[in-house]
């Protein structure tokens, strides 16, 4: 018979063979890294276009269950994955800041397509946060608009490889005090990232500038 | 037959000539149609527009910026109901430093929101608007971002392609040009130190529990309203839309929509576009039905350029968008019992189908949602030849079917009997009968005087449907019927989606046989160019989505790019009489009535 926890076993250490089918001598680290990557609940909120196909991902044809990742909360205090699936927009990202303040550690970011990883088809908009990532911290980037349901799969996969090579005396999770949590942006005149506050104060006291065109390219060299 | 229908048009501005006289003048810039009206009577003409002639449901309102020539023009486009035809057309000028025009609110509800746009977005004032709160936006947003003279943060130049990227190639990082690394930009002399935002308290106090008419406060005899906010994350929203509701017990007294959590900048980026830019955008509106968001943009620009479309290309639109339809009505059903509680199983069955659907997509377009399949003059591929099926047996990898056995299977066998399937399971269940019957009901002519359109304004017991109201491509030649259902209520927006499902099916087992005998015919008329100009003028075009009437209003210059590209979307107007269906439903109602609306958040916000 296989060995039924292989990921987990340490070979290492011997087992007398009378035992091998009943114990299993693993590390700390490997049994509770195996056990949260098997069991990484996403949260249940959709953000825009990328929210239909992870619903499709989500429903019956590419079947989440198989990676233990089937019970989708709506509350982000029983969550451990926040699927940033669509557009971030200015008027959002208060939201999706809190939301994921009030996650409980550990807690992971998948930015799901073009729009959450950098802005997307709708970059230059004037509402557009360009990237959940200049507020979030990132875990696994899906490229695609949308990704299809196998891409998110596979970013799926690689959220657990990441969560596999973690390591117990390590992770920020146990560190000694509070993990900070992130400064909800206001709306203002336009969206306030509190992090660039004093930035924001210097630059009013400096002329200000209309948005410059870019600087034309160079003309292309023939050939 | 498009003769008739407009001379229908000009016989009623010949009205509105006769009765308001100077008030009126006709539009005699080349390329644009209608009449304008003097500020000062517009509500007088508007009212004898809708009682006089007739045009009962005011189906658009854009907004133009003329930069060049100072003003700001708001045009109106109204529909008769059910009686169809093409819309008349009417605007409203105002000086560009002064822009304050009357409200219509008060002769077709229906403006309320998109005045409210358009002040948000254009900052034209609207004198007598109950509620003109920026609504894309938000309270305190800096300037007035469609303005022609307003510039985003990230502006490169006014029109694409830009000349960092194009012929040279290179790539040019806007996060670097801008002092903060990031898309935002302050007015000048901003500071952090001091300011506060000026965040929901307008919202909340619209919504403060009313004084009563007798004089004595509400709020001084012990009662139980309170005021409950949902969303903009929350499961039964349908992505990021929110609403706060004014509760007296259980029951809904007062409830106001808030949007614009997924405004994308759509109309704004789309002017930067060329024409042809824009079609993969479209696919992004209502991004359940791309194919049909593709057609409407399709067939309105096609119709400023005077562009002809093969027959084969037709019969291939078709039958993109009446299978959207299905997915959409499918998915529709499948998460308004979501929303009933039965979760997620209904949606399963739904879903199972609409990856068939997708598969057909893939194949045809390489893309299974954003299909950005139609071009002007055509479509861009024709369907191929097999296309991949799933594994049915041990050891199977996939399989290749033939193109046109796959669609004759789906759409004489596999479509109908899941429809029969879901017809069985939902129709006469208990719950959702006792539920749905009765609950939030919208009478036909609150349904027309909100600018309801699509399966919301059919299930009201108003046959509207643009493709035989002012038909085009060739749903003339197609042998089908409008649904209609009668009681407005939830139920009847549960039905009437089936019976348009099973409508689309009718049309779809006429258009599949005709592919088979068209094959190999041109699917794209016209040197297919890459950049086309389009004739200065002004157009309107309209398409029944399977949400409702999907408009697109461009204003052309004659350049490469639109000088105003805006987008009626059915969902935002859609939405404007959810107070009306709510109030006096038990707040778990509401979730039903807004399932039932069918709702997607990429067009409400665009
Ligand atoms: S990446 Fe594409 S599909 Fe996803 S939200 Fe953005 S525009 Fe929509």
């Amino acid at each position: 018979m296989a060995d039924p926890t292989p990921a987990i076993h340490n070979p290492d250490y011997p087992i007398p063979e009378e035992l091998r089918n009943n114990i299993a001598i693993t590390t700390l680290d490997r049994i509770y890294n195996w056990s949260r990557a098997k069991s990484v609940w996403p949260m249940l909120f959709g953000l825009a276009c990328c929210a239909i196909e992870m619903i499709a991902t989500a429903a019956a044809r590419y079947d989440p269950s198989r990676f233990g990742m089937e019970v989708m909360r709506p509350s982000p205090r029983q969550c451990d994955l926040m699927i940033v699936s669509g557009t971030v927009t200015k008027k959002m990202v208060p939201q999706i800041v809190r939301l994921y303040n009030q996650m409980a550690e550990p807690r992971y970011v998948l930015a799901m397509g073009a729009c959450a990883s950098g802005g997307g088809p709708f970059k230059e908009g004037y509402n557009v946060v360009d990237g959940i990532d200049k507020f979030l911290p990132v875990d696994v980037y899906v490229p695609g608009c949308p990704p299809t349901p196998q891409a998110l799969l596979h970013g799926f996969i690689t959220l657990h490889e990441k969560i596999e090579s973690q390591s117990i005396t390590t992770v920020p999770w146990y560190r000694k005090g509070e993990s900070e949590a992130i400064p909800v942006p206001i709306l203002g005149p336009d969206l306030i990232d509190l992090r660039q506050a004093s930035l924001i104060n210097y630059m009013s006291t400096q002329t200000p500038e209309p948005p410059q065109p870019a600087a034309a390219a160079e003309e292309p060299v023939a050939g | 037959m498009t003769d008739t229908t407009s001379e229908t048009v000009h016989s009623a501005t010949d009205l509105l000539f006769e009765k308001f006289g100077d008030a009126i003048q006709a539009d005699d810039r080349e390329g644009y149609e209608g009449v304008i009206v003097s500020s000062d009577q517009l509500v007088d003409v508007a009212q004898s527009i809708r009682d006089d002639l007739g045009y009962n449901l005011l189906t658009n309102l854009s907004y133009v910026d003329y930069l060049a020539d100072d003003f700001f023009e708001v045009v109106y486009h109204a529909y008769r109901v059910p009686a169809g035809g093409p819309p008349l057309t009417f605007r409203a000028r105002t000086p560009r430093n002064e822009a304050i025009l009357p409200s219509l609110t008060g002769v077709w509800p229906s403006a309320d929101f998109q005045e409210r746009e358009a002040w948000d977005l254009m900052g034209i004032r609207f004198a007598g608007h109950p509620n003109l709160k920026r609504i894309l936006t938000w309270e305190g947003f800096e300037g007035h971002p469609m303005r022609k003279d307003w510039r985003e943060p990230f502006y490169e130049e006014d029109n694409k392609p830009f000349k960092t990227r194009w012929p040279g190639g290179e790539v040019d990082r806007a996060e670097m040009r801008v002092p903060y690394g990031m898309n935002v930009q302050y007015p000048a002399g901003f500071t952090v130190d001091g300011y506060s935002p000026e965040g929901d308290a307008a919202l909340y106090a619209g919504l403060a529990v009313p004084e009563s008419a007798s004089g004595i406060g509400v709020q001084q005899i012990k009662t139980d309203q309170l005021v409950v906010n949902l969303g903009p994350q929350h499961p039964s929203t349908h992505g990021v839309f929110r609403m706060t509701v004014t509760l007296d017990g259980e029951t809904i007294t007062r409830l106001e929509p808030v949007m614009g959590y997924l405004h994308r900048n759509h109309e704004q980026i789309g002017e930067r576009n060329t024409y042809l830019m824009n079609m993969p955008y479209t696919d992004r509106l209502d991004y359940i039905s791309s194919m049909a968001n593709n057609m409407a943009y399709a067939i309105t620009v096609e119709k400023m350029l005077g562009q002809e479309v093969p027959y084969r290309a037709e019969l291939l639109r078709v039958l993109m968008v009446e299978l959207t339809r299905i997915v959409n009505h499918y998915w529709a059903i499948g998460f308004l019992l979501n929303d009933l509680g039965a979760f997620f199983t209904p949606s399963l069955y739904a879903i199972l189908e609409r990856e068939l659907v997708l598969d057909l997509f893939e194949a045809t377009t390489g893309s299974r949602m954003m299909c950005n399949y139609m071009r002007f003059g055509g479509v861009a591929y024709d369907l191929p030849p097999y296309i991949g099926g799933p594994a049915v047996k041990p050891g199977d990898r996939a399989r290749e079917l033939d193109t046109l056995q796959f669609l004759n299977d789906l759409v004489f066998e596999r479509l109908p009997r899941s429809l029969d399937e879901l017809d069985r399971l939902l129709t006469t269940n208990e719950v959702i009968i006792t539920r749905c019957k009765g609950v939030g009901v919208l009478p036909a002519d609150v349904a027309i005087a909100y600018g309801a359109t699509g399966p919301v304004l059919r299930a009201s017991g108003v046959p509207y449907d643009l493709r035989r109201a002012d038909p085009y491509s060739i749903y003339n030649d197609l042998d089908f019927d409008v649904a209609v259902r009668y009681n407005g209520d939830t139920y009847d927006r549960y039905l009437i989606r089936m019976d348009e499902v099973r409508q689309s099916l009718r049309i779809l087992q006429q258009v599949v046989p005709m592919l088979k005998e068209t094959a190999g015919e041109d699917y794209w008329a016209g040197k297919r160019p890459y950049n086309v100009r389009v004739p200065v003028g002004e157009h309107y075009g309209h398409h029944e989505n399977p949400k409702g009437e999907l408009g697109f209003h461009i204003v052309s210059d004659g350049t490469a790019n639109p000088y105003r590209y805006h987008i009626r979307a059915p969902s935002f107007i859609n939405i404007t009489p959810l107070e009306e269906m709510c109030r006096g439903s038990k707040i778990a109602d509401a979730i039903i009535i807004l399932g039932s609306i069918d709702i997607v958040l990429g067009e409400l916000d665009r």
